[in-house]
């Protein structure tokens, strides 16, 4: 029979690699196993729909090689999917049909993009990014001349508008919202972000909303409700993405908008852990706020604090979200978490760069938003996450003053 | 191996970090907080972005990137993603101006 596998890991994304990395850092030396159901070794997202299209072919963004993971004692199944989760016998049944045994468990099975529903919608012409092959298949069809039609005006969708500018296609982004970015992004930054896509080229529809897609020999068409039909050479729906939660939720796991974890990132069973965009978990530092973000930073955070707990830490994740966006020479980043009935406070950092804190009716510094060339905002921005942590009501005029330093206000007692 | 004359001491402010490029190459030079100097490489190891936009604490710069950490007295890597060290380079200051030995 078996006996005690030591730890498993379900997901080859970030997670799921922070996780493993962490487990030896912490200094556990039993066995550990990490199984993907992709062909890959783990690697990061991020780059799919920036510069891995943009300087095509590239080597893929791998985070370690399989001799670094077997270097670490990770013993890595790729191509092969959990398919069952038994927590009365700490078991995981394999696509092949073998089963591990688990000490203790991680699932990071991430997100999977949302998928049209709408006629047509079918169509090969139709892509959707989240994997290599994914970006892949996209990059080679973007030709100089070429036409990209993308569906949602949210961060993956303008990045591959984006990288495609660059590579001379055309590209035209239909939002059904009345703007671009409506979701976490305050609308003076949307609007820098619209308009410097207009400046590049991009035929940006707002307000569309899409009744049907048509395939032809040569060309796919999207038709809008005002009976305007847009013909280009593939469509790429950028209209969400959905939390992996199958398996957790036939094995009996609580579900809540993702696998609902504590705020040690454990399950509704513990000796099962999850990580990354596959959970929602509570945020400390807002009442505990249940959130899922789809964040590579609190993926690779969660990844470090679950394998910490797995091994009976008791590690609580407090971090603030945090989310960053490329798109041509521009940098957007996000941190905290805005309410709706917060209030703007502008900072100007010069060459166009600045800042939106966000405060709550009663003073307190929830987050900030903040667009600028290359890494202008980068550091305010990082200050502001230690603020918003420690909790700060801030003067109005010292958020608005460029010059003032954040960093001597973070020092400051009290 | 040179000394090459970087910057007067008071342009940089205690606990920070400002670019200086020589001969096209990018350099970090750091003051910590207890005044003393420092320097590295300009570009962080993992996606070769420049640090000098990026925070000092202590004596840690954070990448503005990705947050990847760097003890900038050694080079050595303090927190993912970052996993290779940064070069450093010896520094003196003398008659006010912050030197720094090219190799
Ligand atoms: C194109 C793109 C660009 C992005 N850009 C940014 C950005 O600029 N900034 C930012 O902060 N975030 C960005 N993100 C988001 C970021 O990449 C994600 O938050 C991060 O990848 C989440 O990591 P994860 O490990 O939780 O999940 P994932 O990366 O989704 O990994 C989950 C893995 O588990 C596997 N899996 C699922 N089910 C099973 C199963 N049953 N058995 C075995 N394996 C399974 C999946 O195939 C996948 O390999 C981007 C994402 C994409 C797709
Ligand atoms: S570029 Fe510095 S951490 Fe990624």
């Amino acid at each position: 029979m078996t006996q005690p596998h030591g730890m498993v890991i379900i997901g080859g994304g970030i997670a799921a690699s922070r996780a493993a990395n962490a487990l030896r850092d912490e200094g556990w030396n039993g066995s550990i196993t990490m199984v993907s159901d992709e062909p890959h070794v783990p690697y990061d997202r991020p780059p799919l729909s920036k510069t891995f299209v943009t300087d095509a072919p590239s080597p893929a963004p791998y985070l370690a090689d399989i001799a670094a993971l077997a270097a670490i004692g990770v013993d890595f199944i790729s191509s092969n999917a959990a398919t069952r989760i038994d927590p009365q016998a700490s078991t995981v049944r394999l696509r092949d049909g073998q089963s591990l045994t688990y000490e203790k468990l991680l699932i990071a099975t991430g997100a999977q993009p949302r998928r049209l529903t709408l006629p047509g919608s079918e169509s090969a012409r139709v892509h959707y990014l989240r994997t290599i092959e994914d970006s892949l298949a996209i990059a080679e069809q973007l030709k100089p001349g070429a036409h990209m039609i993308v569906i949602g005006g949210g961060f993956i969708g303008l990045e591959i508008a984006c990288s495609a500018r660059k590579l001379g296609a055309r590209v035209t982004v239909i939002e059904g919202l009345p703007r671009i970015l409506s979701r976490g992004v305050p609308q003076e930054i949307a609007e820098v972000v619209a308009s410097r896509h207009r400046q590049e080229g991009v035929a940006l529809h707002c307000n569309a909303k899409i009744t049907h897609l048509v395939e032809s020999d040569d060309a796919i068409g999207v038709t809008l409700a005002d009976g305007q039909t847009i013909t280009g050479d593939l469509v790429v729906a950028g209209i969400g993405a959905q939390p992996a939660t199958d398996l957790a939720s036939k094995a009996g796991l609580a579900i809540e908008n993702g696998i609902r974890v504590d705020s040690y990132l454990q399950t509704s069973d513990p000796d099962i852990f999850a990580a990354g965009d596959c959970v929602s978990f509570p945020l400390a530092a807002y009442e505990n706020t249940r959130v899922r973000l789809e964040s590579w930073r609190n993926a690779q955070d969660q990844g470090v604090v679950a394998a910490a707990n797995m091994l009976g830490k008791q590690q609580a994740y407090e971090a603030i979200p945090w989310f960053w966006s490329d798109q041509y020479d521009l940098s957007l980043q996000i941190v905290g978490l805005r309410g709706a009935q917060d209030r703007s406070i502008r900072r100007d950092l010069g060459d166009d760069a600045f800042i939106l804190f966000h405060l709550d009716p009663a003073g307190r510094l929830t987050g900030a938003s903040g667009i600028g060339v290359g890494n202008a905002v980068a550091r305010d921005i990082r200050l502001t996450e230690m603020l918003i942590a420690k909790g700060v009501m801030p003067q109005d005029d010292v958020l608005a003053d460029g010059k003032a330093s954040l960093k001597a206000l973070l020092r400051q007692p009290g | 191996m040179p000394w090459i004359s970087a910057c007067e001491a008071d342009e940089i402010d205690a606990e920070d970090v400002m670019r200086f490029d020589h001969d096209g190459h990018t350099y970090a030079l750091y003051r910590s907080p207890d005044d003393k100097y420092y320097a590295t490489d300009g570009l962080c190891t993992h996606e070769q972005v420049h640090l000098c936009d990026g925070l000092v604490m202590d004596n840690i710069i954070e990448c503005p990137k990705h947050n990847g950490r760097f003890d900038y007295t050694t080079g050595a890597p303090k927190g993912a993603p970052v996993c290779v060290a940064l070069k450093t380079y010896n520094v003196k200051v003398e008659a006010g101006m912050v030197m720094i030995e090219i190799v």
